[in-house]
C-alpha cells in the first residue's frame, strides 16, 4: 500500500462527533440546556409578578394580563376590538418589509462588495464615499426617505434596506481583502482566468465573512423595521406598538415587543442553519 | 528523455526597490530545461530561487532578459505549467475531489473526461478514502498530494515546486519524495524543484542548480549521474554532498562580483 507508512499522522476525515444514537443520554442530561436557558425568563416573570402585586401599579400589566393579551392578539375571541387575531397581519407586513429590505441589501452589497473588495479602481471611486455615507445612524435617514417615499411602507422598506446594506458590504469587502492571494495564484495557474474568478475564488472564500455580514444586517433589520413603521405606517409590530403607546394599552405594547423578540430570534436561527450547512468546509463553521 | 528544451532563461535580471532599498533579485541568469528533465534549484535564502521559480510560473515578470516555454515568452500563468506551492494553497471550500477537478472543469473539459482523470489521480495519490474530505480534514502530507495530483489531473507540462515538503515530518517527506519521483519516472514530466536541502536536491534530480544571493544568480549547474534510486548514505552520494555543500558556502567570504 502506498499510503501506510504516512497514514501513522492523519486524523479521521469526518469529525467525530459524539454519537447520540449509540449511547443512550439520560433525558435529563439531554434537557439540561434547555432547562438552564428557561431559569432566567421564569425567574424574571415571577419577578416581574410580584413587582406588580407589590406596587399595585396600573402603569405596567403583569405577565398573565400580557399572556391574555397575546392570546386575544392571535387568535381573538376576549376582547374582540382592532387589534384582536390581527397578529398575522402584522407580523406578515413587518416579515416582508424587514426580509424584503435585507434581500435586496444582500442582492445590492454582496456584488458590490466583492467588485470593492478585489477591483482597484472600484475601490478608489467608491470606497470614500461610503465609508462617509457609513457613520450616519440609520435613524437619522427617516426623515428624508420619508420626504422622498411618503409615509408609508416604502420608507420603513428603504430604511431596513440601509440598515442591512453597510454591515453586508463591509463585511464582504473585508472577506474578499483577506483571501489568501496564494489561492488566486493558485487559480491562475490552473487556468481560472476573468469574471470566473470571482464564482469560483472571491465568492466561495469570502463566503464565511459574508455570512457575518448577513447575520449582523439582519439582526440590524429587525431592530430598524420598529423605527421605520413608528411614523403613518397602517399595518406592523411597530405601529402596533406605537398605536398601542398611543392608546395606552401596555400589554399589547409588550406583545408587539414580544413578537419581534421571537421573530427576529427565529430568522436569525434560519440565517445561522443556512451558514452551518453552506459553510461545512471551514473547520470554524461547520458542527 | 529528448534534449528540446522546454524551458529557456536568457540573461534573466530582476530588480525591484522594497522599502526604499534596491535589491537585485537576480542577476544575468541562464538556464536550460530539457523535457523530462528533473531540475532542483538550491542556495540559502535570498538567492533568488523562488523568484525565478515564479517568474518560469508567470507570477512575476522579469526586468531584463527573457523567460521562454517552447520557445515562446512565458508571460502569465497557465495550465502547463503546474505550481505546487510550500502551503498547498488548497481551495478550502472544495473536497479533495472537487479541488483535483478545478482546473479541468475550469478549462471545460468534457465531464467524462474530468471524471476519469479525477478519479485515477485520487487513485494515484493515494487518497480514494479521503476523496471527499475537505483540506482542513487532511495532514500536510495528504493535502501536499492533492495539490500535486490537482496539477497532474491538469496535464501540465512543467511541475513547478517551491520546498513542497518543506513543512512536512521527515517520514512523510520521504514517502512523498518517492512517490514524486515514482509519477515522474512514469509521466515523463519535467519538473523544476526548489529546496533548501542538500540531501533532497541529490535525491531527487538529474540537475541540481546552485544559486548564491546577493545578487542571486547561479553558482553552478551540477548533473547527478547517480543511478536510482539512490541511496543517501552511499559514499558515491556523500561525495557529491560534499562537494555541493562546498559550492553552496563558497560566496562566504568572497565579494558579489
Amino acid at each position: 500500500m502506498k499510503d501506510s507508512a504516512a497514514s501513522v499522522a492523519i486524523p479521521p476525515p469526518i469529525e467525530i462527533r459524539p454519537a447520540a444514537a449509540a449511547t443512550p443520554v439520560p433525558l435529563l442530561t439531554r434537557a439540561g440546556p434547555l432547562l438552564l436557558a428557561l431559569v432566567a425568563p421564569v425567574l424574571f416573570l415571577i419577578l416581574w409578578q410580584l413587582g406588580v402585586a407589590y406596587t399595585k401599579s396600573r402603569l405596567i400589566p403583569p405577565p398573565t394580563e400580557v399572556a391574555v393579551m397575546m392570546w386575544d392578539f392571535a387568535f381573538g375571541g376576549i376582547w374582540d376590538d382592532a387589534f384582536s387575531q390581527t397578529l398575522h397581519i402584522h407580523l406578515m407586513m413587518s416579515v416582508s418589509r424587514v426580509y424584503g429590505g435585507f434581500l435586496l441589501a444582500t442582492g445590492v452589497a454582496v456584488p458590490l462588495g466583492l467588485l470593492i473588495g478585489r477591483v482597484l479602481l472600484a475601490r478608489q471611486m467608491l470606497d470614500p464615499m461610503l465609508q462617509m455615507l457609513r457613520p450616519i445612524p440609520v435613524t437619522a435617514w427617516l426623515p428624508l426617505s420619508m420626504i422622498i417615499f411618503g409615509l408609508g411602507g416604502t420608507s420603513a422598506f428603504s430604511l431596513v434596506f440601509l440598515g442591512a446594506f453597510f454591515p453586508i458590504l463591509l463585511n464582504t469587502v473585508f472577506g474578499v481583502r483577506n483571501v489568501d492571494p496564494k489561492l488566486f495564484e493558485a487559480a491562475a495557474m490552473l487556468g481560472c482566468q476573468g469574471t470566473n474568478i470571482f464564482r469560483r475564488v472571491v465568492l466561495p472564500a469570502a463566503l464565511p465573512s459574508i455570512f457575518t455580514g448577513l447575520r449582523l444586517g439582519h439582526g440590524l433589520a429587525w431592530m430598524v423595521i420598529v423605527v421605520g413603521e413608528m411614523t403613518g405606517v397602517p399595518q406592523g409590530l411597530g405601529a402596533v406598538i406605537m398605536d398601542a403607546r398611543t392608546l395606552s394599552r401596555t400589554d399589547l405594547v409588550i406583545c408587539g415587543m414580544i413578537v419581534i423578540g421571537l421573530a427576529g430570534f427565529l430568522s436569525d436561527k434560519a440565517i445561522t442553519w443556512l451558514s452551518s450547512r453552506m459553510l461545512s468546509w471551514s473547520p470554524q463553521h461547520s458542527r | 528523455m529528448s534534449a528540446r528544451p522546454i524551458i529557456e532563461i536568457e540573461h534573466l535580471s530582476k530588480e525591484f526597490e522594497l522599502n526604499g532599498r534596491h535589491i537585485h533579485a537576480l542577476r544575468d541568469v541562464n538556464l536550460t530545461i530539457a523535457k523530462g528533465e528533473f531540475v532542483c534549484l538550491i542556495g540559502a535564502s535570498g538567492c533568488g530561487k523562488s523568484t525565478l521559480l515564479r517568474i518560469m510560473a508567470g507570477f512575476e515578470t522579469a526586468s531584463s532578459g527573457a523567460a521562454k516555454m517552447w520557445g515562446s515568452a512565458i508571460s502569465e500563468p497557465g495550465p502547463d505549467r503546474g505550481m505546487v506551492f510550500q502551503d498547498y494553497a488548497l481551495f478550502p471550500w472544495l473536497s479533495v475531489r472537487d479541488n483535483i477537478a478545478f482546473g479541468p472543469t475550469e478549462r471545460s473539459r468534457p465531464k467524462d473526461e474530468i471524471r476519469g482523470k479525477v478519479e485515477s489521480f485520487i487513485d494515484i495519490v493515494g487518497l480514494r478514502k479521503f476523496a471527499d474530505a475537505y483540506p482542513h480534514q487532511l495532514s500536510g502530507g495528504m493535502k501536499q498530494r492533492v495539490a500535486i495530483a490537482r496539477v497532474l489531473a491538469n496535464d501540465a507540462e512543467v511541475v513547478l515546486m517551491d520546498e513542497p515538503f518543506g513543512a512536512l515530518d521527515a517520514m512523510t517527506r520521504e514517502r512523498l519524495q518517492e512517490e514524486l519521483l515514482d509519477i515522474w519516472q512514469r509521466t515523463g514530466l519535467t519538473v523544476v524543484f526548489v529546496t533548501h536541502s542538500i540531501e533532497e536536491a541529490i535525491y531527487l534530480s538529474d540537475r541540481v542548480v546552485v544559486m548564491t544571493p546577493a545578487p542571486g544568480k547561479i553558482e553552478s549547474d551540477n548533473a547527478v549521474h547517480l543511478a536510482r534510486p539512490r541511496d543517501v548514505s552511499a559514499p558515491d552520494f556523500n561525495e557529491i554532498r560534499r562537494l555541493l555543500a562546498g559550492k553552496l558556502h563558497s560566496h562566504h567570504g568572497r565579494k558579489a562580483a
